[in-house]
């Protein structure tokens, strides 16, 4: 068969396929079912290519200008030397792991502190030591044709972080990774890669940062999969403080198991253009997830917060907060699909996107959606976009507090309610520092 | 000097008049009672005296301890001693009730030359406050007047009178929404306050809040004007004969 009588559209732009080549015989796993995997990866992202704006998923976000840029892999080996983390994300404590342009650079671990059994390690090193351990899961999540970006992480991730908690066990502790994109004379692209399974009962924190200390532009392209196994709790708060220059792709997949739960605040605060697609997949009967966010754009830069949250069982509950603050010419986007599957009755399902534009550029596209094929169901959605209320402004104004700082209590509130569920309080401090300090470089 | 002085002042808003050449003279020690219907531009004169966007002064001129009022931004209206109590208080979710009380205090402070407190001494203060004003402690942790019923909006609102110590009370029908005994707190706490440099500017449809509050001077206002001016008895008069009466009369 000739393939190139089969095609009808008109081909995308696959950028980073030649990076992906010049790198690809030496990233571990090119073999049996990961080379497989990776194959096939590689072929979707050949076959799809950068999403263009026809692709509903990609309405919002054009990612042409990606193809302008020239980014060269990031070398395979860690990069030495001294570290200096961001203050607000080295102010989470924990058991820390630190992705240095996408290689595990240091383990900054007490591994005694951890319960037993526990196993946290690099991707990278766990292809060579214990593929078997990756099997099940790696890749089982996001193979998605509406996201070529998280198919070209699988074809050329070469390290990441492995997260392994047995049967029944609680990990106090939060487990903090951070990828870092560090000084290079070019801009680079890395694709660090995040496989965490909860086995039944199990429970965990972990917290994944992304930050840059490098003022050249690169492109940080993660996949995170994670399993909640039936009854697990997962709490997973991210922080998206990149270089401003920084390009910020992700793909975040989450199957929860029967009573399982997995809960999550996002703060995004960084990148010129980022992207965040969280998908949650409700598989087991009273499984419940909560999706929050938080996030601050100026300048021209971009944020996107695409969801997906599937009801594939009865009695699940799914809830939703995203709030931005816009100012600049920044533009938000928060795309929000719920789906309500045939036979996922007593479904309970919220979302709610909010955001506030501070200037007259400033942009918001906001899409929150249902899809229900059950009858007996609660679910409920709502966007709103809009200014400061002036009755708010006046009321402080009027006790003598001067309009600017009038502003800066009520744009902080306004987005600090998203943190409310953050239960770790280090956490939630660090991430409102992050907030308020982002907010006040606006000005 | 006297404390506030409005002269003929007109005002509109989005374009139609509704104060139409208010004359009105605070001395320090004062209680003025400003009396009138609905849509007689009441409501109107402490928003345009406490600066809120929207109102458009086309004549005439208010003088506060001398200073010209009008050219002030609210805050600093505020800050140079007017206070405004609403007659719906806000409700800011997420604002830290106690964070909001702070930054107003030290802004008024600091206008004054005086020392800002910090977290713990202003904590102390809120406190003391609250406790000689009968407020349970449990508000001062919440967020601005979020979640407060209509009486306890209306005994936070002493508390920052109390606590900004402004020279200027404009109580924009204080007795709206609170129940008799609610109103007997509220008016008692606000009675208290009263000192000879402090002066009040009641806005109020009922002579009730007046029992408390003893004013010195009762004004009727309607169609924008002041059309009667008395004293406590004028209040006494218009309950027997309903604005009816007088409106009559000014026609």
């Amino acid at each position: 068969m000739n393939r190139t009588a089969l095609k009808t559209a008109p081909e995308r732009p696959t950028p980073l396929l030649h990076q992906h080549e010049a790198l690809a015989r030496h990233i571990p796993g090119r073999d049996g079912w990961l080379g497989e995997l990776r194959a096939a990866a590689l072929d979707r992202y050949r076959r799809n290519g950068l999403p263009g704006r026809g692709t509903e998923a990609w309405k919002y976000t054009n990612l042409s200008r990606l193809a302008e840029v020239e980014f060269h892999p990031a070398r395979l080996s860690p990069e030495q030397g001294p570290l200096e983390l961001p203050t607000e994300i080295a102010a989470v404590e924990g058991c820390r792991l630190i992705l240095v342009n996408g290689t595990l650079d240091r383990q900054l671990c007490d591994f005694a502190k951890l319960p037993k059994g526990v196993v946290v390690s690099g991707i990278g090193q766990e292809i060579e030591t214990h593929p078997a351990r990756l099997q099940a899961h790696l890749g089982q999540y996001s193979a998605d044709d509406a996201a070529p970006l998280a198919a070209l992480n699988t074809a050329s991730f070469h390290d990441g972080i492995f997260l392994h908690v047995p049967e029944g066990v609680i990990v106090s502790e939060p487990i903090h990774i951070i990828s870092i994109g560090a000084a290079h004379e070019a801009a680079l692209s890395f694709h660090p890669r995040i496989l965490v399974v909860l086995e039944r009962g199990a429970q965990a924190t972990l917290v994944e940062s992304h930050a840059g200390i490098v003022q050249q532009p690169y492109l940080s392209n993660g996949v995170t999969e994670i399993v909640v196994g039936p009854g697990a709790v997962l709490r997973h708060d991210v922080v998206q403080d990149e270089s401003p220059h920084a390009w910020h792709l992700n793909y975040t997949a989450v199957a929860i198991g029967e009573g399982g739960r997995y809960e999550s605040t996002t703060v995004q605060a960084g990148a010129r253009l980022a992207r965040r697609e969280t998908h949650v997949a409700l598989n087991g009967t009273r499984a419940e997830c909560r999706l929050d966010g938080a996030y601050v754009a100026d300048g021209e830069s971009h944020v996107d917060n695409t969801t997906r949250v599937e009801h594939l069982a009865p009695h699940c509950t799914s809830k939703q907060l995203w709030k931005g603050v816009l100012s600049g010419s920044a533009r938000g986007v928060y795309q929000g699909k719920v789906l309500v599957a045939r036979g996922a009755q007593k479904t309970d399902a919220h979302q709610l996107s909010r955001a506030l534009l501070l200037s007259k550029t400033a942009e918001m596209d906001g899409k929150p959606e249902l899809e229900i094929y059950a009858d007996d169901v609660k679910c409920g959605h709502g966007a709103t976009v809009g200014d400061l209320d002036q009755n708010h402004l006046f009321y402080l104004e009027s006790r003598g507090i001067d309009r600017e700082e009038a502003k800066r209590m009520l744009i902080e509130a306004f987005v600090a309610e998203v943190l409310d569920n953050v239960t770790d309080e280090r956490v939630r401090e660090a991430l409102a520092r992050l907030l308020r300090h982002r907010l006040d470089g606006r000005r | 000097m006297a404390l506030l002085e409005i002269k003929n002042l007109h005002a509109t808003v989005d374009g139609s008049e509704i104060l139409k050449g208010i004359d009105l003279v605070v001395e320090p020690g004062e209680v003025h009672a400003v009396m009138g219907p609905n849509g007689s531009g009441k409501s109107t004169l402490s928003y345009v005296l406490a600066g809120r966007g929207g109102y458009e002064v086309t004549q005439g001129e208010v003088r506060f301890n001398g200073k010209d009022l009008l050219a002030m931004a609210p805050e600093e209206r505020a800050r140079e001693g007017v206070f405004l109590a609403f007659q719906y208080p806000v409700e800011i979710p997420g604002v830290a009730g106690m964070t909001f009380l702070r930054a107003a205090v030290n802004a008024v402070r600091q206008h004054r030359g005086l020392p800002q407190f910090d977290a713990m001494q202003f904590l102390k203060l809120a406190r003391q406050k609250a406790k000689e004003l009968g407020i349970e402690e449990d508000m001062l942790k919440r967020a601005v007047n979020t979640g407060f019923s209509g009486g306890e909006k209306k005994r936070a609102e002493t508390l920052q009178m109390a606590l900004l110590e402004p020279l200027l009370f404009i109580l924009d029908e204080t007795d709206s929404g609170l129940d008799i005994d609610a109103l007997r707190i509220v008016a008692t706490a606000i009675d208290s306050m009263r000192n000879a440099q402090r002066g009040m500017l009641c806005i109020t449809h009922y002579n009730r809040i007046l029992n408390y509050l003893q004013p010195d001077k009762v004004h009727i206002l309607a169609q924008g004007r002041i059309i009667r001016s008395g004293d406590r008895t004028l209040a006494e008069e218009l309950e027997e004969k309903g604005y009816a009466g007088f409106l009559g009369q000014a026609a």
